[in-house]
């Protein structure tokens, strides 16, 4: 039995010997009526929806909103089933509360192939949904919203309509099977209509109803039609509230300076002068919460004082374990890990080394990846109130009750004495899945006496004090017939791990053994190897880790999807055709590939400029948090070798597409981001700080080098999958692969550079 | 020091410290939370306003610098949120995160104001100082091109 094995076949058989609790029905993610504020005029009819005598319907929202438009989405998901006007829908965001922990993001964190539908698998899902219902956490991550929320919202609405339906029969005096509803509408043959707010009074004298009866796909007239963003006004009109745009009261404003070198302590500091400053009320020290960096806050009437004071403080630092430390070390200690450490599998079947013994030919190559920021536009912020024993968080996060954990910890209260109000995120990206500043900025507001305090950190501040996407190395051999067959597939991957680590700092759990979030994108892909062994070595280090936009899939779809392009160049066979071959059991995923191809012209050359610009197509497939996403890039690479991205076409299948207009959004937004990536991104660390400050060294597209885009959706009715980070993997070796085409020269290193001048 | 100026149509004075920068004036004096703060050196445009109408990073500018001036936020960008801008970046859904937005809508004011039927060049030049994380830039573009009136390129291929 190895490793995985064992951990998991312990997880399951912890949840087997439950016995008696195994019996009890499933938790319900319903909700009671009592836990949602209401309005004058609004009844809650269960934990997902109110509606108002006024006849608006309001949604309740227990996922962050931070771009990726679930809000919309979610409220469609209701709305369908309730046979609401989409016009009368709007949204609230949720208290906070057990019925919207995320269970889907937790079960799909758990180390399993895709393909693994066995007892293995099932159970350890089934145990590890059953705990997060009672003791997980609202998340918003992951990809993972509408798999969440795909049943529990839909039954909400579903429910609601039966009550509506209920009390209508009750007042009308028929059955209720005579009843019919559409686009708001509750009516009977006999003639008698009601808008939903005419009929919620007596719909609310109702019981319950749990189990209502949910659509089949052909009779959504929400789902799945193209819907405009639902906060889009708001955003237009400068009236949306981020957490940065939180006001209160006589609220004061702190700004931070942290110790450069991460995780760092303050020694001592002297602010005497600051404190002589107009507008400075406080100077305090704050240690590192959660993983973050210990620092001095100056406490200021305005944003402007704090900031400008801050930079006053005279600090002497303690700089820690990261003292001395380079990236170039670091991937010197990623690299020299390989050479003595084969990793843990996470995937292994056949012979793969008879396989490299016997082989006709056998490539090689190793891929490196470098540490990213997240770089959100709203700078990293955070407001707390803490008076009379009580606290409240205005928060831009995507973790609202590890929020309010780390605000309860940091202010030595009980977790029921703090309310966490969620508020539009300016950029999540998996940077708000952390908690430091949340940590951070309760401390600070222990010293203001009950006075609101609003900390917001410097673009300076936010770069250098991330949790950062891990630097990465990956070594891999592919094995080839005489026919240019693949007979074996190898790689060993090398990186910090994120989940141990996010443990450790939020909860002070002990770390596990496997991650899944650091070898996803290169074991789980569905290509059917004769032979494969795909392995992954944890490295400790001390710079800090987190969850970055497709997390592993981010890099690790780099270095599988060049190395197969490399393999089938070296098997002299076309990209496309190579990649079917292995995928003969996965029609879902040749699908897509082919799709791409088609819609691309894959087989018929681009034109050559006759200006002496190399162009080539590149293309990459991927799957990633349920969806699979194909995408073609063209580069025209100048004789200076400096290169544009010309055009990127991305196909995706993420199962029934609930919003087509908002998929096609993510899919246009996310290409760019990883191009971002793939272009400039890059953190550099010189004696344990971090290089890059602001904007001007951390390079993301502007404008001017935006490609053109084009999105084609695969329609389906299979089950909803992830949309806001599965079209990131396939662009960057899309763009690799099309350098190759052009250039001949194979990229194993991002950022992708072609030659060391500097781009135009 | 007092400085006045008008804002939005209206005239206001604020006794602020000289060097302030507008972008904190407009935030944190005068309420008008809109306008948005990204890396306080000019680099990523979130701040932009109008100054006597050319789009400006009030991050760097300080209050000194508008005493008397006419400054228009994404507040005064229309009274309903009816500009052509609004109302196109509505239709082809612009806006992810949204936190740029303001800064791309009041570039994108300012080009069309002098530039009505801007060139795919010239959207270039008004734009690069305008960052967006989301990267919205292709619909960024279409929005200004629909609310000019010239022809857009779109995303969408396929049957579907």
């Amino acid at each position: 039995m190895n490793r995985r094995t064992f951990v998991l076949r312990t997880v399951a058989a912890a949840g087997a010997l439950g016995i008696g609790w195994s019996l009890l029905p499933p938790r319900s993610r319903h909700g009671d009526r009592g836990d949602i504020p209401e309005d004058p005029g609004e009844h809650t009819l269960n934990g997902w929806v109110k509606i108002g005598t006024d006849n608006h319907v309001t949604v309740i929202m227990s996922k962050s909103e931070m771009g990726q438009g679930i809000h919309t989405t979610l409220a469609m998901l209701l709305a369908d089933e309730l046979d609401a006007d989409w016009s009368q829908v709007r949204t609230e965001m949720s208290p906070l509360h057990a019925i919207y922990n995320n269970i889907a993001n937790v079960v799909d964190g758990l180390p399993f192939h895709p393909d693994d539908h066995g007892t293995l698998q099932r159970t350890a899902a089934w145990f590890t949904a059953k705990t997060m219902r009672t003791s997980g956490a609202m998340i918003t991550g992951g990809s993972s919203s509408v798999k969440d929320l795909w049943l529990p919202m839909r039954q909400a609405g579903a429910s609601a309509r039966a009550m509506l339906v209920a009390a209508a029969a009750d007042v009308w005096k028929v059955r209720a099977n005579e009843i019919t509803v559409a686009s708001g509408i509750l009516s009977h043959g006999s003639g008698r209509t009601a808008t939903f707010g005419q009929m919620i009074e007596p719909a609310i004298q109702q019981s319950l109803m749990e189990s209502a009866p949910l659509k089949t796909p052909d009779k959504f007239t929400i789902i799945g039609t193209p819907k405009h963003r639902i906060e889009s006004r708001a955003k237009q009109d400068g009236t949306a509230t981020f957490g940065i745009d939180v006001v209160l009261p006589d609220m004061l404003y702190a700004s931070v300076v942290m110790c450069p070198t991460l995780g760092g302590t303050v020694e001592s500091f002297d602010s005497t002068a600051t404190l002589a400053l107009p507008g400075v009320r406080y100077v305090t020290a704050v240690d590192g919460h959660n993983g973050g960096t210990a620092g001095v806050a100056v406490i200021a009437d305005t944003p402007y004082h704090a900031m400008t004071a801050v930079k006053t403080v005279k600090v002497t630092w303690e700089h820690g374990a990261m003292a001395g430390v380079s990236s170039a070390q670091l991937m010197q200690q990623l690299s020299e890990s390989l050479d003595f450490k084969s990793g843990h599998a996470y995937a292994a079947h056949g012979n793969v080394n008879a396989a490299l013994t016997s082989a006709a030919q056998i490539v090689t190559a190793e891929y490196r990846a470098p540490y990213l920021a997240h770089a959100a536009m709203e700078p990293i912020n955070c407001t707390v109130q803490f008076k009379d024993g009580r606290a409240i968080v205005w928060a831009s996060t995507q973790v609202p009750t590890i929020a309010r954990l780390t605000a309860a910890n940091a202010l030595g209260i009980d977790t029921d004495k703090v309310d966490v109000r969620v508020q539009f995120i300016g950029g999540g990206f998996g940077r708000r899945l952390d908690v430091d500043f949340i940590g951070q900025a309760a401390a600070i507001a222990k010293v203001t006496n009950g006075v609101p305090v609003q900390t917001i950190w410097s673009r300076e501040e936010d770069m250098r004090h991330d949790f950062y996407r891990p630097a990465c190395i990956s070594q891999a051999a592919a094995a080839l017939d005489s026919d240019g067959n693949l007979t074996a597939w190898r790689s060993t991957s090398a990186s910090q791990t994120l989940v141990s680590a996010a443990l450790k700092r939020n909860f002070g759990l002990p770390g596990l053994p496997i991650d899944k979030t650091a070898i996803e994108g290169a074991f789980d892909q569905p290509y059917e190897y004769p032979a494969a062994r795909i392995a992954h070595q944890s490295v400790s280090l001390a710079m800090p880790v987190g969850f970055w936009r497709a997390v592993g899939h981010s890099h690790q779809a780099f270095f599988t999807e060049s190395f197969m392009d490399e393999v089938a160049i070296a098997a002299r066979k076309d990209p496309v055709a190579f990649r079917v071959a292995l995928l003969k059991s996965h029609s879902r995923h040749a699908r897509v590939l082919m799709r791409a191809a088609t819609l691309a012209k894959w087989n018929t050359p681009l034109p050559i400029p006759l200006d002496g610009t190399r162009v080539g197509r590149g293309i990459a497939l991927h799957e990633s948090f349920g969806s699979v996403v194909a995408q073609v890039a063209e580069v025209a690479v100048a004789a200076d070798d400096t290169f544009r991205v010309t055009r990127v076409l991305g196909v995706i299948d993420c199962g029934l597409p609930v919003n087509p207009a908002l998929i096609r959004q993510q899919m246009e937004g996310g290409i760019i981001f990883a191009l971002s990536a793939a272009l400039h991104g890059e953190i550099t660390i010189e004696n344990g700080q971090v290089q890059q400050g602001n904007f001007n060294d951390y390079q993301m597209l502007r404008m001017q080098d935006a490609p053109q885009i084009e999105v084609d959706i695969i329609p389906s009715t299979d089950h909803p999958e992830g949309v806001g980070e599965p079209p990131l993997p396939p662009l960057a070796p899309a763009v690799g692969n099309a350098l190759f085409a052009a250039t001949g020269k194979r990229l194993r290193t991002l950022p992708l550079r072609l030659s060391r001048r500097p781009r135009n | 020091m007092p400085v006045t100026f008008t804002v939005n149509g209206t005239s206001r004075t604020v006794d602020v410290p000289a060097d302030m920068p507008l972008l904190w004036v407009l935030r944190d004096v005068l309420d008008l939370k809109g306008t948005k703060f990204g890396c306080g050196i000019a680099q990523c445009g979130a701040c932009t306003v109008h100054l006597n109408g050319a789009p400006t990073r009030s991050c760097q500018l300080p209050a000194s610098a508008v005493q008397g001036a006419r400054v228009t936020t994404i507040e005064g960008l229309s009274p309903d949120g009816s500009h052509p801008l609004q109302k196109a970046w509505e239709e082809l859904d612009v806006p992810q995160c949204g936190y740029c937005q303001a800064g791309q809508l009041m570039s994108a004011a300012a080009l069309l104001a002098t530039t009505p039927k801007p060139t795919d060049a010239q959207i270039d030049a008004a734009m690069n100082g305008n960052l967006c994380r989301c990267a919205t830039y292709t619909r960024i573009r279409d929005g200004i091109k629909k609310a000019a009136g010239t022809p857009r390129a779109g995303s969408q291929v396929g049957g579907n």
